[in-house]
């Protein structure tokens, strides 16, 4: 049983502000879906939390397991547990998915130990069948030349190829066709369980009919500003964010 | 064979002490204690020269040519109106130019000695490896420490031997073409090595003979202020094949080093030589090296070259095409991390129709480091169907880094085809934090950024090359990073 706790966190870029105070707890086998307008900081929530050099935590703290992890390196905090599927994914060119992956495992592994190619490869065709990725796809550059969708899919892969304590999915569902969403979603459930905890962000009620949310936290100018369970987002999608921020005003 | 016998007694066994004693040897950089048996003591005269002749019961014929380079040498002027002015920096008087071991080249591995042995283990040669290896021809220091040709490329009629050996033993073959490829006066670095050269490989493959396994040579510089001096010549007759393979690591040392090898590679009708270098000097090495071939009709000639440390490397390894429908591709990777300067290029010479050349040029500049490109594509008026396509990519991980890029590349007529294309890109910091977000280390994601730079040249590598240039990609990143 693991926690990812955010408290009181702020984050800054220069000089602006961009997450204003913001708190929740994630206990493994929990799904989290935040909303929010775009622009509002999800994204750097999420990279904040992932070690991403360009912000700056100017208060507050993110805890693992109880320690913080915000003096750690972004490589140290992916192999402590944590991993961010983005939302623009970068590519690599010359860089296959199968040795990039591989390096990725290998540098999980104690000095001096080697990775058994054989069962690698067997474990990283079981997970490509799940997604119904096609195999031609091993010996690709990472995300080079991969279409919106692929690369989510892609994302969603490595994800099930490192078996993270804690999913940070970035907009996984936007560029996703319908079928690609229902194969996704169902990847993503496959890996769901009571040690990993998840944190969606997302902008449709669509993708949380397929992975039901057990809280929803609509987040607004940095800040979450309201929670609750899946009715939220349904609330949400019928009355949109103008309701949020009327209420915070009167509020 | 060279240097065990009796020689007067002025030239005394001198032990050097260990220049690197008490400093860091991790990684390539390491050094045993070696009793140098022949010494020809610092700095470069008329003597050095006939000591060093001495010491290989050279021919009267070579010794001449020896000291009419050292002449050419002398007379030449340091080419800083091109090149970089550090060239300036080199101390020919405290070079020591030529340091032999002392033994005999050996047959097999059980007789090479322990000590060497070692060395070859931190280059990290696998045994299996060398087994596979058709022929190792590993020099240590000035000579071959070992050498060994299978039965099936001797067989064959491959003279498989280190350069003293070859102009000793087999002068109808190599005087022939030895030094006309690239003659003495070339530039100055050739001159030098014309006077002073030692070790290096001289081969020969017969008519109509294809080597299967490539021949292999491990060249390192092993004592402080040794310059070293390789001179190779490679001929293959008609309808040959064969590939060499030049590996370099090099132990660090407080002082410059000089090395400035002259290769020279002739394919005769039909016939296809593949050079490949893989290197790894010191970051206080001036490798200053000529590398050129003659390519004839319908013969081919391909230059791997790679190029990763070194305070100072200018190395343009060029192809005449002197008959119709030759060959010449030149695939490089220089890699120049703070404090180096990669100064690398090709040079094409059409000299015949319907010849082809290829470059493909691929440079990383890390840190202060600094990479330029040199190339020179000719193809004169009266030519026709000749071809060039050369490619330059540069990579810069920092914003100090520098690249610049020279082609120079002159097409008279229009009856041939030429393409150029140039890029320069920089590491994206998105594209690490990506990497690192999946667990690497800063200095993996960074090395696996280059690898996948350098990814499709890589692949024309043998594979044990291949891996050994990550292995050093892999030293280079991890060591420029934190
Ligand atoms: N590296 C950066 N440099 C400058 N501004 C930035 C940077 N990263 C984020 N911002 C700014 O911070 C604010 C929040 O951006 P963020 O990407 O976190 O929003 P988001 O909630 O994910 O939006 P969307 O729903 O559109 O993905 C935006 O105004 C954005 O322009
Ligand atoms: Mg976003």
């Amino acid at each position: 049983m693991s926690s990812l706790v955010i408290q009181d966190l702020h984050v800054a870029i220069g000089e602006k502000e961009i997450v204003k105070g913001l708190s929740l707890t994630i206990n493994s086998g929990e799904v989290h879906a935040i909303m929010g307008p775009n622009g509002t900081g999800k994204s750097t929530l999420a990279k904040v939390i992932a070690g991403h050099p360009d912000y700056t935590v100017t208060g507050g703290d993110v805890l693992l397991d109880g320690a913080s992890i915000l003096e750690k390196e972004a490589d140290e905090r992916a192999r402590a547990g944590i991993f961010l599927a983005f939302q623009y994914p970068s590519e690599i060119p010359g860089v296959s998915i199968a040795n990039f992956l591989r390096a990725a495992q290998q540098a999980r592994m104690a000095e001096g130990e080697e990775l058994d190619a054989s069962a690698y490869y067997k474990r990283l065709y079981a997970k490509m069948d799940m997604l119904k990725i096609d195999r031609k796809f091993t010996s690709r550059s990472v995300n080079e030349g991969f279409s919106g969708g692929e690369k989510k899919r892609c994302e969603i892969l490595q994800m099930a190829m490192l078996e993270p304590k804690f999913a940070l999915m970035d907009e996984t569902d936007s560029g996703l066709d319908i079928d690609a969403l229902r194969i996704v979603s169902e990847g993503v459930n496959t890996l769901k369980g009571p040690n990993l905890g998840v944190l969606m962000i997302t902008h449709y009620q669509r993708l949380l009919n397929y992975i039901v949310p057990d809280f929803v936290h609509v987040m607004y100018d940095g800040r979450i500003v309201k929670s609750g369970d899946k009715s939220l987002a349904l609330e949400l999608e019928s009355k949109g964010y103008d309701w949020v921020k009327k209420e915070l005003v009167t509020a | 064979m060279p240097t065990t016998d009796t020689l007067s007694n002025e030239l005394e066994p001198v032990t050097i002490e260990n220049p690197v004693a008490g400093i860091d040897q991790t990684k390539g950089d390491f050094q045993y204690d070696v009793t140098y048996e022949f010494d020809a003591g610092t700095g470069l005269t008329e003597k050095t020269v006939d000591y060093i002749s001495a010491v290989k019961k050279e021919a009267p014929w070579i010794r001449e040519f020896r000291q009419n380079a050292l002449k050419v040498f002398r007379a030449k002027p340091m080419p800083t109106h091109w090149a970089t002015k550090d060239l300036e920096n080199i101390n020919f008087d405290k070079i020591r130019y030529y340091l032999a071991s002392g033994q005999k080249p050996k047959r097999t591995w059980d007789e090479v000695p322990d000590d060497i042995k070692r060395t070859f283990e931190r280059l990290g040669i696998p045994e299996q490896e060398r087994k596979y290896l058709a022929g190792v021809e590993a020099q240590f220091d000035s000579e071959a420490a070992y050498s060994n040709i299978k039965d099936i490329v001797a067989k064959q009629g491959v003279i498989f031997v280190n350069s003293t050996e070859g102009l000793r033993e087999h002068p109808e073959i190599f005087r022939k073409f030895f030094g006309k490829v690239i003659p003495t006066g070339d530039n100055k670095f050739s001159a030098l090595n014309s006077a002073v050269f030692s070790g290096g490989s001289f081969i020969y493959v017969p008519p109509g003979v294809k080597v299967a396994q490539p021949l292999q040579a491990y060249f390192r510089i092993n004592a402080e202020n040794f310059g070293q001096f390789e001179r190779t010549l490679i001929i293959a007759d008609e309808g040959s094949e064969v590939t060499y393979m030049e590996g370099c690591t090099a132990p660090k040392f407080s002082t410059s080093t000089l090395h400035s090898a002259v290769v020279e590679l002739v394919a005769l009708k039909g016939a296809k030589i593949q050079y490949i270098t893989v290197q790894n000097w010191a970051n206080n090495v001036f490798n200053l090296v000529t590398k050129r071939g003659v390519a004839h009709e319908e013969a081919e000639i391909k230059w791997i070259d790679c190029n990763i440390g070194s305070r100072l490397t200018m190395k343009y390894p060029g192809v005449v095409l002197k008959g119709r429908k030759a060959r010449g591709e030149v695939i490089s990777i220089a890699l120049a991390n703070d404090g180096q300067h990669q100064d690398t290029g090709a040079k094409m010479i059409h000299a015949a129709d319907e010849t082809t050349s290829n470059i493909v040029a691929k440079s990383i500049s890390v840190g202060q480091g600094r990479s330029t490109y040199r190339g020179v594509v000719h193809i004169p008026k009266h030519l026709k169907g000749c071809k060039n396509n050369t490619e330059c990519d540069a990579l810069l991980i920092n914003t100090n880094s520098r690249t610049d890029t020279y082609p120079a590349i002159t097409v008279r007529g229009d009856r041939n085809y030429v393409q150029h294309e140039a890029s320069v890109s920089k590491v994206n910091e998105e594209m690490i934090f990506y990497m690192q977000q999946r667990g690497l280390t800063e200095g993996q994601a960074m090395s696996l950024a280059v690898n996948g730079f350098v990814n499709d040249l890589a692949r024309q590598f043998p594979m044990e090359y291949s891996v050994e240039l990550k292995r050093l990609i892999d030293l280079e990143m991890e060591g420029s990073v934190g």
